[in-house]
């Protein structure tokens, strides 16, 4: 990194600093959600969801229909670290429950499928 | 601000096919045209403690009192009619950035090796990473306006590639020939996969 380089307004970074939404926390309870791991949301309510911060609720709300932990981050406009940790407190607590993604470069019939959709694109 | 409601049953659907495949290569070599050309491109950002992550692999002498570093990053999101989700990360160009990579290669489909002719060299250590993970990948060499062009097989022998790995030329700005492109990785891909099972 070149030591002259500018960051100024967006560039610079949020006026808050991005981890005291996770109180500092940099790593999920559990096991880390993946990029393109799915989050949905479980469908419980209040009581679980009592102490929450609004960054939580915002999340939670999200992922009514199934969202990539990638999307969640983008349109929550959080960085991928944070939206990490606050989903696997959302997890610890039942809210919502996580679907990992297909399994890559050795799954014949996933390739397979993608494939084709780019074939029809 | 308001909320949507998460009261949807979901234990009956299937796991949904949600795959990515990487596009790598030199700073400015157009890895986000290639992105744009075929699906929305949207604005990723990490925030990584680099205590953690950086170690051995980050070189921090020249920010000694920065303790998390911001990477800014695009990607893209295709989906099909059979509801199959693939996902286009751009890899981040710069080498400090090398820790977010495993993160971005873990479980990708393929990886796509963007290569300007002019600059050869700025890819290699992209092509380097994959073949050390393994990751099956195909070369295409972005025809920038007035760049030299040269045909597959020197490009080959530039770079000093695997014979099986696809090269081939491309236009990231052309919605086709980036298909092209994606379509070769996922072939590649495949081919690999069921040459491996034979073995």
């Amino acid at each position: 990194m070149t030591g002259d380089e500018l960051w100024l307004d967006r560039e610079a970074g949020p006026v808050v600093r991005p981890y005291a939404v996770t109180r500092g926390r940099t790593r999920p309870p559990g096991m880390a959600v993946g990029l393109i791991d799915v989050v949905v949301s479980a469908g419980r309510h209040s009581a679980q969801a009592r102490g929450l911060g609004p960054e939580h609720r915002l999340l939670l709300g999200m992922c009514g229909a199934p969202m990539a932990l990638a999307d969640l981050a983008s349109e929550a406009d959080l960085p991928l670290g944070v939206v990490r940790v606050l989903v696997g407190d959302l997890q610890e607590r039942g809210l919502v429950t996580v679907v990992a993604s297909a399994g890559g470069s050795q799954d014949e019939q996933v390739l397979r499928s993608v494939l084709d959709g780019l074939r029809a694109l | 601000m308001v909320y949507g409601r998460s009261e949807r049953p979901t234990g009956l659907a299937p796991p949904p096919v949600v795959t990515k495949i990487l596009v790598a290569g030199g700073f400015g070599v157009g890895k986000t045209t290639l992105v744009g050309s075929i699906s929305e491109v949207r604005p990723l950002r990490t925030e990584e403690d680099l205590s953690e992550l950086g170690i051995g692999v980050d070189d921090t002498t020249s920010v000694e009192h920065k303790r998390t570093t911001t990477v800014a990053m695009d990607f893209g999101r295709i989906t099909f009619p059979s509801g199959a989700v693939l996902y286009l990360f751009g890899t981040p160009g710069q080498e400090r950035f090398w820790f977010m990579w495993d993160e971005l290669a873990f479980g990708a489909l393929a990886a796509v090796v963007l290569a300007d002719t002019r600059r050869l060299g700025d890819c290699f250590s992209s092509i380097d990473y994959f073949e050390r993970r393994d990751t099956p990948f195909v070369v295409a060499a972005n025809q920038f306006d007035g760049s030299p062009v040269y045909d597959s097989a020197d490009i080959r022998d530039a770079l000093d590639v695997d014979s099986d790995v696809p090269v081939l030329a491309c236009d990231a700005r052309r919605r086709e020939s980036v298909k092209e492109v994606l379509i070769a990785s996922v072939a590649h891909a495949l081919t690999r996969h069921q040459a491996g099972a034979r073995r």
